[in-house]
């Protein structure tokens, strides 16, 4: 089902993008491409061998967020011994790979190129900017927190404990930042230059040619390349990804794509089942029509065979009537006969009885 | 409550009222707890486990122990099956009220719910299966509520509006089954976009089909499972007809049941072999899996299989009640036991006492509110002015 | 219509829209085409050829 659905997609895409190829201008040219994300668009390269876990960008993300401090200040590196996530008001943690290890790796919203989060969220209060950021509007949201089921790195939180106006809290990339054409908060305060910003094409291009530059001390994977369709945060690492905690086996469909199948049947189920029900229910009727007519059929038969037999009864009545009386007449005629045959000696009798 | 017959009805310390009381005291006392403190106050949701108990139990098994109504209006009205008639109106008002309930479950769940109408009215997430399925719930409870209303303008004595809502009894029924499809199967698509939470065994392409097919036979199983209640309870209330016609749609639905979860099992098996997880079956999750599948959906389908064969009520009402659970098992497993089964044991999501009371708060209240209903309106019998069943006629 | 997308996901959301749009549609025509189409079963049972 995958490739047809991906064939069918890239299909739609072509079509749609069609009549727009032809306007001089626009950066469309990859026809077979399906849809290739923003042209130009923003991200960041974490490199996870540079990374020195000073929680520089965490406290840099805190104040250019103004998010309240945390109960451990950012000097107290013990905190990375302990496997964090984000939280309500933690855009990004850094963790220790493991307590022995000197390898730290940084964690935020990865800004997919086409978000699972955005993809779920049924108030579109999720969306990618052509800038790259996926940020989030809290002029909409519900809270039903499918965002947070659907991401597949575990990124959106919920402020749980507000019962007036809880918001799903993430990282934005510094989106209002970089509207400023300032870079984020935390790749700014980076002091080992484990963080970079730019375009995702020229950060994908400067990544792979680290990785062909030095081969001993990277793995051949640019993490978030393709992942879920691909992501604006990408990162390095010397580490296989899955042993820095990162999940290898995401797959590189995006969420749209996943549910693009069930979400194509709907509409076939709202054209097509009211045609089939209505034509079920008009042959149950129909049915019934014919039953009730052949009930009334066998009724009238039944009473066509009554009144039959009444009328044979009623013939054999009569014939035996008639039969009767014609022996009663016969007998009459015969005894008047006879009668006459006596009477004829005497005449004048028989004349004074007429 | 059986002995508790005639005037005896008034009477107020009923165990029965006396346990609703407790429950519907501690109820809203959660319920300020909840809106007063937030939701992390009363629940043992967290960022990793965002949908818990909530979720899982009042909308997903609500809404599809809830597909009583469409199934048997469906096979009473299009189907042309008559002798369901007298079965209809209590399924269409434990679906409404079913309905309802999740809709108020909704509004514990959600961060603010006075935006819930937002989805339909505001700002459509259109590529969302979730705007899907509120937007059919939300149509769907309105179908649900127009088909209940013939009962309650008879109730008030409303004779031409009611003559109206019933000439609409078709198409209305055509929507529900329409409305019902979409999102039975789109709660299931919900879970389509986390093929990395869900454990591989119950995540399928097929998701969609099968929760479609599932609620069919919850639907049905639901019916015999609440008429069994409804006569041990409400006797009193019901019929001749309903008294006559109940052992024929039990044994009808249980034979319907019994073949639709045969189908069920068919592709279940094929979607295992699409996915290639015959190796997972092996596992501690395969086992639980099979528990699943041969526990609370082979073995009741049998059952109720040997009910109909033996023409043996008894059976068919266990098999009823046990494929209930299944569907609550299965449900569950799909949001809360199965998703995010990677996670270690001390993340993952477990829910608190206080969740669980809202959601028995809130079946208590459904219950409530149903035997408020049928003791009052023509709901388990037909009121005298409108009876469609003149003795001898449409009687199978 | 002309609308260029660079993401599936806006993609997604500009057509489903409009799908959802035209199934609304089609939950109103279809019944009353139906209505259309059976209306006058009942008048007589004779045919012209
Ligand atoms: S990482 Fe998660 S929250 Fe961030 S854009 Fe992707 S899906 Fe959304
Ligand atoms: S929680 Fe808010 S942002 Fe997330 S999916 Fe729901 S409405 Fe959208
Ligand atoms: S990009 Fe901005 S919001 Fe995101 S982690 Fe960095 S500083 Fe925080």
């Amino acid at each position: 089902m995958g490739i047809s659905r991906r064939k069918f997609i890239g299909c739609l895409g072509a079509l749609a993008l069609g009549p727009a190829m032809g306007i001089p201008g626009t950066a469309r040219g990859a026809s077979n491409k399906e849809f290739a994300g923003w042209p130009g668009s923003l991200g960041v390269l974490h490199d996870i061998t540079k990374c020195i876990g000073c929680r520089k960008c965490e406290s840099a993300c805190h104040r250019v967020n103004n998010l309240p401090d945390p109960e451990t200040s950012f000097e107290d590196l013990n905190v990375l011994d302990q496997k964090r996530r984000t939280g309500a008001d933690v855009f990004t943690v850094v963790n220790r790979v493991d307590n022995t290890s000197p390898v730290f790796i940084k964690t935020q919203c990865n800004h997919c190129l086409e978000p699972a989060c955005a993809s779920a969220c049924f108030v579109n209060a999720l969306k990618k900017t052509p800038e790259g950021a996926v940020v989030y509007n809290e002029k909409l949201c519900v809270g039903c927190r499918y965002c947070m089921v659907a991401c597949p790195f575990n990124i959106p939180a919920y402020e749980y404990h507000k019962a007036l106006a809880p918001r799903v809290t993430k990282c934005t990339m510094c989106h209002p930042r970089m509207l400023e054409g300032k870079r984020p908060g935390c790749v700014e305060d980076c002091p080992a230059g484990a963080l970079i910003s730019g375009t995702r094409d020229e950060l994908l291009a400067y990544a792979w040619d680290r990785i062909r530059t030095y081969p001993e001390r990277y793995v051949p994977h640019v993490y978030g390349q393709h992942e879920m369709g691909g992501t604006s945060w990408l990162y390095l690492s010397g580490l296989p990804f899955s042993r820095v905690g990162m999940r290898e086996d995401l797959g590189t469909k995006s969420a749209p794509e996943l549910t693009a199948g069930p979400l194509s049947a709907v509409p076939v189920v709202v054209g097509l089942w009211p045609v089939l029900l209505t034509g079920v229910y008009a042959i149950s009727k129909r049915k019934e029509k014919i039953a009730e007519q052949e009930k009334q059929a066998a009724v009238a038969d039944a009473v066509d065979q009554s009144r039959k037999e009444a009328q044979n009864r009623m013939e054999t009545l009569r014939k035996k009537w008639d039969q009767e009386k014609q022996s009663a007449i016969n007998f009459e005629v015969k005894k008047a006969l006879e009668e006459a045959a006596v009477k004829a000696s005497e005449p004048s009798q028989t004349k004074e009885d007429e | 409550m059986t002995d508790n017959g005639g005037q005896n009805v008034r009477k107020l310390w009923t165990p029965f009222n006396v346990i609703v009381g407790i429950i519907l005291a501690a109820g809203a006392v959660l319920t300020v707890m909840r809106f007063t403190q937030g939701i992390g106050a009363v629940t043992n949701l967290d960022n990793n486990n965002p949908w818990g108990l909530w979720i899982g139990f009042d909308l997903l098994c609500g809404v599809a122990l809830a597909a009583g109504g469409y199934v048997t209006s469906a096979a009473c009205y299009i189907f042309g099956l008559k002798r369901y008639h007298s079965a209809v109106r209590p399924a269409i008002l434990t679906a409404f009220l079913g309905y309802a309930l999740v809709v108020l479950a909704l509004h514990y769940d959600v961060g603010r719910p006075w935006r819930l109408p937002y989805p339909i009215f505001v700002s459509q997430g259109t590529s969302s299966l979730l705007f899907e399925v509120g937007l059919c719930v939300f149509l769907y409870l309105t179908v649900l509520f127009i088909e209940f209303t013939p009962a309650a303008f008879e109730w008030l004595g409303f004779k031409k509006i009611r003559a109206l809502v019933v000439k609409l009894t078709l198409i209305l029924t055509i929507f529900g089954v329409v409305l019902s499809t979409l999102h039975q199967s789109s709660l299931g698509a919900l879970f389509m976009i986390a093929p990395s939470k869900l454990h591989p065994l119950w995540y399928s392409s097929y998701l969609p089909v099968y929760f479609f097919i599932s609620s069919m036979f919850a639907g049905m199983s639901m019916v015999i499972f609440e008429s069994t209640l409804a006569h041990r309870y409400l006797s009193r209330h019901m019929d001749d007809t309903h008294h006559q016609e109940a052992p024929g749609v039990a044994l009808g639905f249980a034979k319907a049941a019994a073949f639709v979860m045969a189908g069920y099992l068919g592709i279940k098996l094929i979607g295992i072999a699409i996915d290639d997880h015959w190796r997972l079956l092996a596992t501690g999750w395969g086992v639980w899996y099979l528990v699943e599948v041969i526990g609370f959906v082979a073995f009741p389908a049998f059952l109720f299989a040997m009910g109909v064969r033996e023409r043996n009520l008894i059976f068919v009402r266990w098999a009823a009640a046990w494929t209930v659970l299944g569907i609550v098992l299965n449900r569950l497993n799909i949001s809360v036991i199965a998703f995010n089964y990677h996670l270690p044991s001390h993340e993952r999501y477990i829910p608190s006492l206080m969740e669980i009371g809202t959601s028995v708060f809130i079946v208590t209240l459904g219950i409530v509110i149903y035997r408020f209903i049928t003791t009052r309106m023509p709901v388990l019998h037909e009121h005298p002015d409108y009876s469609t069943h003149s003795p001898g006629q449409e009687r199978t | 219509m002309n609308t260029l997308f660079f993401t599936l996901q806006d993609f997604m959301v500009h057509t489903k829209g409009i799908t959802y749009l035209i199934m609304g549609g089609l939950l109103v025509a279809l019944p009353l085409f139906w209505w259309f189409l059976t209306d006058r079963d009942d008048e007589n049972e004779t045919w012209r050829q």
